[in-house]
């Protein structure tokens, strides 16, 4: 026991300190800044999507929706309302949560592959308005004419638009503040019910615990932090289009998710590590890279279901 | 104004017979062995460009009859090495894996036969109108919609009827049962799979024929698929049938009042019918 407690913290201290100095060590190993920044982005809605996939054992394969509301938020408050990416990340936040929200109580009641389904479906609502609604939206050339603002603390700003490593420390306050409050509701008791509800969803109902109830709560959770990453990726590229919201985006999480090791904490960070060093790599090296991506997925599949945090741990074990 | 609304109507219905072919499709599969299939659009354009390829040898006819025929077997193919292995596990990861062939085959069509769109020949007497005034009455949308219906007939004969649609029906309801009664459910699923693909192939022919070819074509038609199904009830095909029928005339009604909600109109009335009758219009209560 006390050897697990270690290495857990010897593996939170690792990832932080890679996380911390990536700005430093990326152009050593043939990166850039930016890609970090995506790693940190997409790692993040990865984590949400595992908030209700691998601890609450809910198959949301719509979190597309969410994200790209948030992106769409922090888009559309910075270009039409106030020019302040602070606020831009708030309204993001808001508006995906809400929508989340609303959403929730339509689709808890239904599991497994339906579940899986309809939250598909019903990313695709969001993404025929962002498409459709040429005046605001900006249709299919998405979402231009904006980018994001110099961080103003009163006493001192910070220009995270022109300082890459400003921009890339910026992004990981908000990852470290959202990934801290995640961990913290899954250590809380509440966490552990959720957990209970994966392991066996009738003994806890038998138990007196509201599950619907909870799972609506788990699915807010995790919609509120993939709407943060929407909106930190919005700020990223300067730039929202629908593709964000496409339900091929809902895919991607997930398979960031299930590749890293969806029993695990960190393992959807690693997991977007990995596909987004590949996606960078293959779509400049040839225009088949949609294939390639397709036979990673199968190739996950068979061969690494548990992902590589949980065939580790298997070695280990 | 009436004969826009008809139009209209008819061209939904024309549409909504597409995505009930295709959920039909994607129902048979999903009832018996619990497995969403992604990949049914990028079938369903496989079964298209399989038809361009073959109709200057064979004439439409022929590839009418044997590009369907070409995709079930690659359908049973893919069943046999890749999803069957899969029966059994969480069903995240089936969803996975078709996820990862639908891009495996639209990247692979447009590798092969381009992107950009091609024109496929239909017999030139099914194009022409049959009358100036319903100028939307072509042969060719007539003929379709005829097509559908007489797959539809056949599907339920056979599901009624013959000793395979006996077990299909029967494994949906409970696998394990028919199984020890001594039926080989490998087998059965293979064939089930390869029924769906079928259709998937057939929904693929026809639809060349009005839209023409892009590899994009499959995955523009899988979304309302599933929506169908959602709206029709899991678990039935009647309801599936009905689904797909109601969700393209409502689209297709909603063309003439605001076109810019055609593609949102389904996905509200799956949210309606999600909040009044979660189960969908025909499904049995507490199956999912």
């Amino acid at each position: 026991m006390k050897a697990i407690a270690f290495n857990k913290n010897a593996a939170n201290v690792l990832v932080w300190v890679l996380l911390l100095a990536a700005p430093f060590w990326l152009p050593f190993v043939g990166g850039y800044v930016e890609l970090g920044e995506r790693v940190v982005v997409l790692g993040l809605a990865a984590m949400s999507v595992n908030f209700l996939l691998g601890y609450t054992g809910v198959l949301s394969f719509g979190h597309a929706a969410y994200f790209g509301l948030g992106a769409y938020g922090a888009g559309m408050t910075i270009r039409y309302l106030v020019p302040s990416t602070g606020f831009g990340l708030l309204v993001g936040a808001l508006v995906g949560t809400l929508a989340g929200a609303i959403i929730g109580p339509l689709i808890i009641r239904l599991r497994g592959v339906y579940f899986a389904m309809v939250t598909i479906a019903f990313g695709q609502v969001f993404y025929f308005i962002a498409f459709r609604w040429n005046d605001v939206t900006g249709g299919d050339d998405g979402l231009l004419g904006w980018t994001r603002m110099p961080l103003n603390f009163g006493f001192t700003t910070v220009d995270i638009l022109h300082n890459p490593r400003a921009f890339y420390y910026f992004i990981l306050a908000v990852f470290a503040i959202s990934v801290g409050v995640m961990d913290w509701v899954l250590r809380s008791p509440f966490g552990r019910t959720l957990i209970a509800i994966r392991e066996n969803e009738r003994r806890a109902r038998f138990l007196g615990i509201p599950v619907d109830r909870h799972i609506w709560m788990s699915w807010v959770i995790s919609c509120c932090f993939v709407s943060v990453a929407g909106a930190l990726y919005a700020l990223l590229n300067n730039f929202v289009d629908p593709r964000a919201l496409y339900w091929t985006q809902s895919g991607d999480f997930v398979i960031m998710a299930v590749l890293g090791g969806m029993r695990s904490f960190w393992g959807p960070l690693i997991g977007a590590a990995i596909f987004v060093l590949l996606q960078d790599y293959l779509s400049s090296q040839t225009q088949n890279w949609m294939s390639f991506v397709g036979l990673f997925f199968v190739l996950v599949v068979l061969f690494f279901p548990r992902g590589i945090l949980g065939a580790i741990r298997r070695k280990v074990a | 104004m009436t004969q826009l609304i008809l139009f209209n109507i008819f061209n939904g219905l024309i549409v909504g017979a597409f995505y009930a072919l295709m959920a039909l499709g994607l129902s048979l599969i999903l009832n018996l062995s619990g497995v969403i299939n992604f990949a049914h659009g990028g079938f369903l354009a496989i079964g298209g460009y399989i038809a361009f390829t073959l109709s200057p040898y064979i004439g439409f006819w022929g590839a009418l009859v044997l590009s369907p025929i070409l995709t079930a077997v690659l359908g049973i193919i893919v069943e046999r090495f890749l999803i069957r292995r899969l029966y059994g596990r969480d069903p995240l990861y089936s969803l996975l894996l078709t996820f990862g062939l639908a891009f495996i085959f639209e990247d692979g069509t447009r590798f092969i036969w381009g992107a950009q769109s091609l024109p496929f020949q239909v017999p030139s007497w099914l194009v022409t109108p049959l009358s100036s005034d319903f100028f939307f009455l072509t042969g060719y949308r007539l003929f379709m919609v005829l097509i559908v219906a007489l797959a539809v007939a056949a599907l339920f004969l056979i599901l009624g009827y013959t000793r395979l649609g006996i077990r299909i029906r029967a494994g949906t309801l409970d696998l394990e049962t028919v199984s020890v009664l001594g039926v080989n459910v490998r087998i059965l699923r293979s064939m089930n799979f390869g029924l769906g693909i079928y259709l998937a192939g057939l929904a693929g022919v026809l639809a060349v024929g009005q839209l023409g070819l892009q590899p994009t074509i499959g995955s523009s038609l899988i979304m309302p698929s599933f929506v169908a199904i959602i709206v029709g009830g899991l678990g039935s095909l009647p309801g599936t049938l009905l689904g797909g029928l109601l969700i393209g005339v409502a689209s297709g009604l909603t063309t003439v009042f605001w076109p810019s909600a055609t593609e949102a109109v389904m996905y509200v009335m799956m949210a309606a019918i999600l909040l009044v009758r979660p189960r969908g219009l025909l499904g049995e209560e507490g199956r999912f």
